[in-house]
């Protein structure tokens, strides 16, 4: 009977030797798969088991922390000063909503995700894993001013530090409180609500430019050496645009006027002449300069943010300003299917401040260990050279103007001078349903300050007397 | 150096697993060293010595790994159940205690001749028939009747009543062995036994049948079948009984499928596991599986280390369901990876080896075919349920011999591990000069 226990002893171990092979399967070579497979939930358990680190506004103020609970895991709390920055922020709740905002963004850092090397490691000296804190750009008092001055009405306010791209204040109403998204409940409920809190305006939103689009057009047309300041353009209106008559704002008349002139009061034909006059094609180079068809370069998830440019409705995506079927003379002046973000008129403004340069907007700061060491300082970063210095010089000269004597003299500071730019995007002329804007920048010889104001759907309102006030506010306290 | 002193020296490593087992344990929890893991290790050392000396005096000549080898996968369950809960861990130990009684019981009876047995035969199929059906008195778990509560003792007879049958086959197989080749026909191809005889192998056939159905567990059934077919196959050496036994248990089994929705819904969720809708069902789907899957996935090679494993959050419902009896395995390969799995696979393959070994030395047939018999559904259960937990089958409940949590489960797998001893002591005293 030894043969028979010997073949039996056979089938055993081939038995056996699957079970190896399945166990290996699922341990080591199927294990990634396993792991990303949706309905594990392990390895959102193991980032809730790390102490996720802080983050703090720039004046060290607490705008996020975790606190274990008695499962040893840990939540995330929002501090009643965080909830102005809702939208910035975001949330971390990772098992069950997920993660949104800066929250997400600077995840790796907050969760003390290291690379490879590192955690390898740290793995074998027993090292916890701990996350590190992120200070960021984000002026709690500057933020706060921008929200009273909203008042409650659906807008947006982004202010950038021109020559470093730091965001110091980004605004979005109506906001939502951060905490309150750890019932999910409440989190699907806010979702479908019709007024969008968790939606970030600043981000998000595309919106008409209105005038404001003006700068981008004077900006190629200085820059392109064909015009100057004091270059005339004859005034008249209504004049024919791509075989549709254009009038400008109470079909007010002009002369031959200077471009300077042009931009004070906001006159809409010599914009939109000049627009046709420097062509589809480099109107849309410079808008891509601008920064204008991509997502902003900011620290900041792709999924919550919007490319600003020429938006086609049915393709439900942007196209190229130049295209020839894009009626370039009204992209111009903001008209036609333009949708900008109010972070891209920041940027905008803020590269005009900066001699031309735009530069990588930034919300974080540095990345910090639990012992108070900067691992990782994030500069200045350069994103590209839009226009001359001098051409930058000679349009902030121009926005000055607006502010001293033409449309935005709302905005202007005691003892500081402001440049800047009025927009009043008509949505329905019958209802006058108006997009007010004002972008600007102080002090205008050497710019400390960007911003972007812009408030939805306001009855007859004005950029230079509904917008220009809140950005108004807002410097002064950044200026302060 | 004779095989009791080689087993004391062999009990030491098994020893030293422990101790340092609880250690890594304690430093995981409390990041300290708590000299409670040498007493649990003192503790065990003394229980295996108490039972090394009861061979010692009563089996000198058995087989010295076989008890060595136990007390690893002993101690290794006992550190894995104090992972996951010291209560647990407590109790158990106290059954190693409760096992090695009745270890020590059974060999002090048949010490003489084990083969005593054999006059008993009948009584003991009809007593593990009965132990099979006692369930039945009680409420399925999970659509299976495999457990009945004797007071606050939950007994699953089935891991007694494997014993018995194994003794019962041995037992019959021996007599009826000869006449079952000799009479056998070719037809077709295949060699069919001789319709007379055939007569109680259908018999057992049918138990087997009417325990899949009465109890409706497919684990145990195929636990019993397969040791059945093995004894038939080692007995007559003929693979085409083997067959044709394989083609009548596929063919009840298949029968049961279609007529019985928790065997089909175990072979839905073996099949797609991660199907969300299979998933989510509350009764029978699939949670079970895919969490042991996401388990083993998280070990990797190494694994997590003691104590690391994710199997429950708080007081919530656990993220891994049975960690201590069914999936325990799927536990060990979170913590200690391939590895550390493998590694178990293989202390298994230790013991089984040992008992074809100690099958191969015996001279008597029922003797070979009772080792045999026995290591055949030790092997066959660590199968089913290691081939469950890691999808290789659909999943049936049984437990993970001397490693999972459960009483009945260590009583009755020591009570295996003192026959093959008995079968050893005389084997090898009759072999040896």
């Amino acid at each position: 009977m030894n043969a028979p226990i010997l073949k039996l002893f056979g089938l055993v171990l081939v038995l056996f030797g699957a079970l190896a092979g399945m166990t290996s399967y699922n341990s080591v070579i199927n294990a990634e798969e396993y792991r990303d497979n949706a309905l594990n939930k392990r390895p959102l358990i193991e980032q809730a088991q790390v102490r996720r680190g802080v983050i703090r506004a720039r004046d060290g103020s607490l705008l996020a922390r975790s606190v274990k609970g008695e499962d040893g895991l840990y939540r995330r709390r929002y501090p009643d000063g965080a909830q102005r920055f809702s939208h910035v922020l975001g949330y971390d709740y990772g098992l069950t909503i997920g993660r949104a905002g800066l929250e997400r963004s600077r995840n790796d850092a907050l969760a003390g995700e290291k690379d490879e090397i590192t955690s390898i490691v740290s793995d074998l000296s027993g090292e916890r894993k701990i996350g590190d804190n992120v200070v960021t750009n984000l002026d709690p008092e500057a933020q706060q001013i921008a929200l009273q001055a909203l008042g409650g009405r659906r807008g947006s306010v982004v202010a950038i530090e021109p020559a470093t791209g730091k965001v110091r204040v980004m605004a979005s109403t109506p906001g939502f409180d951060p905490n309150a998204l750890r019932d999910a409940r409440v989190f699907n409920r806010l979702n479908r609500e019709k007024s969008s809190p968790l939606f970030n305006r600043a981000t998000q939103a595309g919106y008409a430019p209105g005038s404001t689009m003006k700068v981008v057009t004077a900006a190629a047309a200085l820059d392109s050496g064909k015009y100057t300041p004091q270059s005339t353009v004859l005034g008249k209106s209504p004049i024919i645009v791509s075989g549709v008559p254009l009038k400008n704002f109470s079909n007010a008349q002009f002369g031959a006027i200077a471009l300077t002139t042009a931009l004070t009061n906001s006159v809409n034909t010599v914009w939109a002449q000049v627009a046709e006059d420097l062509g589809n094609a480099r109107m849309q180079d410079y808008m891509e300069r601008f920064g204008f068809g991509v997502d902003p370069p900011l620290d900041y998830p792709d999924g919550q943010m919007l490319p600003s440019g020429v938006f086609d409705v049915k393709k439900d995506a942007p196209i190229s300003a130049a295209s020839r079927r894009v009626d370039i003379g009204r992209v111009g002046i903001g008209q036609e299917r333009l949708r900008v973000t109010p972070l891209q008129m920041a940027m905008v403004v803020a590269t005009v401040a900066n001699g031309g340069m735009r530069m990588k907007p930034q919300i974080a700061s540095r990345i910090v260990d639990r012992d108070g060491r900067t691992v990782q300082r994030i500069r200045p970063e350069v994103q590209q050279r839009v226009m001359s210095a001098r051409s930058a010089g000679q349009l902030t000269q121009m926005m000055a103007d607006v502010v001293r004597e033409g449309t935005g003299t709302a905005a202007a500071l005691d003892g500081i001078e402001v440049a800047g730019k009025t927009g009043t995007a008509e949505l329905n002329i019958a209802r006058r349903i108006n997009q007010p804007w004002f972008v600007g920048l102080a002090p205008r010889s050497q710019p400390r300050i960007a911003i972007a104001v812009t408030l939805e759907n306001v009855i007859g309102g004005q950029g230079g007397v509904v917008a220009a006030p809140i950005a108004k506010q807002v410097m002064q306290e950044l200026l302060r | 150096m004779n095989a009791r002193n080689r087993e004391l020296l062999a009990l030491i490593p098994a020893t030293l697993l422990v101790t340092a087992g609880f250690a890594a344990v304690f430093i995981q929890r409390e990041n300290l060293l708590n000299d409670l893991s040498l007493t649990y290790g003192a503790i065990f050392l003394a229980l295996c010595v108490a039972a090394h000396l009861v061979l010692r005096m009563t089996l000198p000549d058995a087989d010295p790994y076989l008890f060595p080898l136990v007390a690893v996968l002993a101690c290794f369950g006992l550190v894995m159940l104090y992972r996951l809960d010291e209560e647990l861990a407590r109790e158990q130990a106290q059954w190693f205690v409760v096992g090695l009684i009745f270890f020590t019981g059974t060999i002090v009876a048949l010490r003489r001749d084990h083969r005593v047995l054999e006059r008993y035969r009948y009584v003991i199929a009809l007593g593990g028939i009965l132990l099979l059906l006692l369930p039945r008195l009680g409420n399925p778990v999970n659509g299976a009747y495999l457990s009945f509560e004797l007071g606050p003792i939950s007994f699953q007879p089935a891991e007694l009543a494997k014993i018995a049958i194994v003794i019962f086959l041995a037992s019959y197989l021996r007599d009826t062995r000869q006449v079952l080749v000799i009479g056998a026909r070719r037809f077709a191809g295949i060699t069919f036994p001789p319709l007379k005889h055939l007569g109680p192998l259908l018999a057992v056939w049918g138990t087997a049948m009417l325990l899949l159905f009465v109890i409706q567990d497919l684990g145990s059934s195929l636990m019993f079948f397969g040791g059945f077919l093995a004894l038939v196959y080692v007995a007559t050496n003929r693979i085409s009984f083997v067959l044709i036994g394989l083609a009548l248990f596929a063919l009840g089994a298949r029968v049961l499928y279609a007529i019985r929705p928790t065997i089909e819904s175990r072979v839905d969720a073996w099949l797609h596991p991660f199907e969300p809708e299979l998933y989510e069902r509350e009764i029978g789907g699939s949670y079970q599986i895919a969490q042991s899957i996401f388990s083993q996935a998280d070990g990797g090679f190494f694994g997590q280390g003691f104590g690391q494993a994710i199997i429950q959050l708080g007081d919530s419902a656990p993220i891994l369901p049975a960690a201590h009896t069914d999936f325990i395995y799927a536990v060990i390969t979170d913590e200690l990876g391939l590895m550390g799995a493998v590694a178990v696979l293989l202390v298994y393959l230790l013991i089984i080896e040992r008992g074809f070994k100690t099958a191969m030395l015996a001279t008597d047939s029922f003797s070979k075919l009772l080792a045999t018999g026995l290591t055949a559904v030790l092997a066959l259960q660590v199968f089913v349920i290691v081939g469950g937990v890691t999808k290789l089958i659909p999943l049936t409940g049984v437990t993970l011999p001397f490693i999972s949590y459960g009483g009945s489960s260590i009583v009755a797998n020591f009570i295996l591990l003192a026959l093959l001893l008995l079968v050893s002591d005389r084997a090898r005293r009759e072999v040896a000069p």
